[in-house]
């Protein structure tokens, strides 16, 4: 790693003064940043630890959607959604393991914007919201490609708030030594519209399967989808797999993803 | 900088650079080696500790990130003399062969039975809403974090199995 100091403060706006200096970074959970760090792919003059800041985390329903917290870890967010929004609490529940559930959160996960990340799928089906210290972020406008998003250099991801669909389900082809997802599709089922969010699949990141979700929105069932398939153009070519290979998952995981939210 | 640690009951104060992980400082500033550092990236488990109730990887975080947490590690389970219950079912099944991931191995099971009486769910609970069987199952996906290059699962699983059979952790 590269020489830092660290700060710890304890609420909000201290956590905003610290982030003024120049180079500083914010670090939730650190199981990505701390990594990245000690790869010396990053070189941040100040760390600014978010994780003693009590008023970012937590989950609480509003009207129709659960705001959740950006320092709640994955593991609070599988506990706490099982009976509210099951397809989350799925989701969260098999980000990395117990461990690291432990510390990561899902604040840190969206600012960091991995193209193989969880989140940003759910994100997308259910239309969600990501709430910084001085604005609301449509989930459409947020994401901008890998590890790229609309927030600027001082802002926090402070929370979500995710809509929560009548039914819904995440489906990942796991590559099996890291278990990010290949390709992850999450379905969302609400009252006139579906929304399906693809994420480790495209060069551009997260996004909408939008012929999917038109055609499950008459018809939401796994025959719905039969004839279609999405094209290569533009997914993730690796030597975990090919661009074609990632295009004919999408379309399977989004089948299996319908089959079990129905 | 200074960094106040409650380490297995006692008090301990760190001077460390910040770049020190929390599985460094136990290792080469506190003399507690008893935790591993097998992948130092957090895919391994072996550097397991529980800090605040919780197992987390003392590898990827930083020492100084945890002023005035509470962290117990295999050391502060039990002694070679009185072995925690856990630790007691690892040697009486034989769950290791090498050893080197047993300490963050005992650490991760333990918290994970804690986990468990807490009611919280895995993704191979059939009822996400609590009241889970220890299934061999259950003990594979809650212990999917801490791998084992020399392949003890079998006997790791009945040590678990045991252990949390006698409600013991």
């Amino acid at each position: 790693m590269y020489d830092f100091e660290l700060t710890r403060p304890g609420t909000l706006d201290e956590a905003l003064a610290a982030l003024r200096a120049e180079d500083a970074q914010p670090l939730s959970g650190g199981q990505t940043l701390i990594p990245t760090l000690k790869q010396r792919l990053a070189m941040p003059s100040v760390l600014v630890s978010l994780t003693g800041i009590e008023e970012l985390r937590g989950i609480t329903r509003e009207d129709g959607a659960l705001r959740i917290g950006g320092g709640t870890t994955h593991g609070q967010i599988a506990r706490e959604t099982a009976d509210s929004f099951p397809g989350l609490s799925h989701l969260a529940g098999k980000i990395g393991d117990p461990a690291v559930r432990n510390r990561g959160t899902i604040g840190g996960s969206l600012a960091n914007n991995d193209p193989s990340a969880c989140y940003p799928a759910a994100m997308m089906a259910t239309g969600g919201t990501v709430i910084t210290n001085n604005r609301e972020i449509a989930a459409d406008d947020y994401f901008q490609g890998m590890f790229t998003t609309a927030l600027e250099e001082d802002e926090i991801v402070t929370g979500v708030r995710i809509p929560v669909p009548q039914s819904s389900n995440y489906q990942k082809f796991e590559q099996p030594a890291s278990r990010f997802p290949l390709v992850g599709v999450f379905v969302a089922r609400f009252d006139g519209r579906v929304g399906v969010g693809v994420t480790g699949a495209s060069e551009g990141g997260v996004f909408r399967w939008r012929e999917a979700e038109e055609a499950l929105g008459s018809d939401f069932t796994p025959e719905a989808l039969k004839d279609m398939s999405h094209p290569a153009d533009g997914m993730i070519s690796d030597l975990h797999g090919t661009a074609e290979y990632r295009a004919h998952l999408i379309a399977v995981m989004t089948r299996r993803a319908v089959a079990a939210a129905t | 900088m200074d960094t106040t640690l409650k380490i297995n009951g006692e008090e301990r104060v760190l001077q460390a650079d910040p770049r020190t992980s929390l599985l460094d400082a136990l290792r080469h500033h506190l003399g507690l080696t008893g935790s591993k550092k097998g992948c130092d990236h957090g895919q391994c488990g072996a550097c397991t500790v529980i800090v605040n109730g919780r197992r987390i990887n003392s590898c990827l975080t930083l020492a100084c990130m945890h002023d005035g947490d509470e962290i117990t590690t295999v050391e502060g389970l039990g002694t070679p003399e009185a072995l925690s219950p856990m630790q007691q079912a690892f040697v009486t099944h034989d769950g290791y062969q090498c050893g080197y991931c047993t300490p963050g191995q005992i650490c991760s099971a333990t918290a994970m039975l804690e986990e468990v009486a807490q009611g919280w769910p895995s993704h191979a609970s059939a009822d996400l809403s609590g009241g889970m069987e220890l299934t061999d199952a259950e003990i594979s996906e809650r212990m999917s974090g801490n791998l084992c290059r020399c392949a003890a699962y079998p006997n790791i699983v009945d040590a678990i199995r045991d252990a949390a059979g006698k409600g013991e952790r």
